[in-house]
């Protein structure tokens, strides 16, 4: 089973990286970027089958290792 | 006293730790490779400078959920000292045995220079070398040590009285200027500068000498 974690910074938490984007995009002519925040992106292949029982399984990898939950979120999504 | 210090894929501040301590110390002392799952009767243990794990995921991620972290834990719910220094705070920070994290430096910059510090309190086994006030030079070289918490642990941490060491002329976007913070027991330190570089007059100082001495004259038995 396939899942996608996506980690973002928390509001409020400073992105040096996104502003630095942001004013690299702007820079190139793209205006009308309002804020540019830089996350990660982390793919997973479970050998679980259930949805739940993976979303769990990946909630708890979230919790431990991938995210920071001091400054980041993250979302799951599982893939039927 | 007996020191050991712990070591990872990449530490690179590891050598100079063992020898910064084992000259205040005058015995020998132990690297402890990251996959032990023992750890020996220490009364200190210190976590080195580099980029274990290459930084993967994030600054001291992984080398805080390496086998000997776990021990370095129960070593300090024991009440034993744990000092970090750049990486090793980082590693402390996501292990859990110090509040807040070491993000990004605000200017997005690789930041290798001498700062200035501050010392906000004597009455510890790290920082008991030097007088609470005083102003010390410290050599700093990271690109993640820009110190943030929450309003409310920032808060506690203030109230606390947990903040060792602040930066004289922020460098990286530290709040509160924050360069040290210690745990609420004061038994772990964690300090991006670096007090290991700075003990010999060869090496251009030493203003990092006080640390390890004062902790030699706290837990040798």
């Amino acid at each position: 089973m396939k899942v996608k974690v996506h980690v973002t910074l928390k509001n409020g938490v400073l992105d040096p990286q996104g502003k630095a984007i942001e004013h690299t995009l702007a820079s190139l002519g793209f205006g009308g970027v309002n804020e540019a925040r830089q996350g990660k992106f982390i793919e997973l292949d479970l050998a679980e089958t259930d949805a739940d029982a993976a979303r769990a399984q990946v909630d708890e990898m979230c919790k431990k290792l991938l995210a920071n939950t001091v400054i980041e979120n993250y979302t799951i999504d599982i893939e039927g | 006293m007996k020191a050991c210090v712990i070591v990872f894929p990449a530490s690179n501040c590891d050598r100079d730790m063992q020898v910064a301590l084992e000259a205040s110390i005058g015995s020998p002392v132990d690297m402890v490779w990251h996959r032990d799952t023992q750890l020996g009767d220490y009364d200190l243990v210190t976590v080195p400078g580099g980029f274990s794990y290459g930084d993967y995921l994030r600054c001291g991620a992984m080398a805080a959920r390496s086998p000997i972290m776990a021990e370095v834990i129960k070593h300090a719910e024991r009440g034993r000292h744990v000092l970090g220094v750049c990486n090793g705070f980082q590693v402390l920070c996501e292990a859990g045995l110090l509040p807040g994290v070491l993000m990004r430096n605000a200017n997005l910059k690789f930041i290798c220079k001498d700062v200035a510090l501050k010392v906000e309190r004597n009455d510890t086994a790290f920082t008991n070398g030097y007088t609470a006030g005083q102003t010390l030079t410290y050599p700093v070289a990271h690109h993640d040590g820009n110190y943030f918490t929450d309003a409310e642990t920032l808060k506690a941490i203030e109230g606390n009285g947990q903040v060792a060491f602040r930066y004289v002329d922020n460098p990286n976007g530290s709040l509160g200027d924050i360069a040290g913070v210690l745990n609420e027991a004061g038994n772990v330190l964690g300090l991006m500068p670096h007090p290991e570089r700075l003990v010999d007059p060869l090496l251009g100082g030493t203003d990092g000498k006080p640390m390890f001495d004062g902790l030699v004259k706290s837990l040798a038995a």
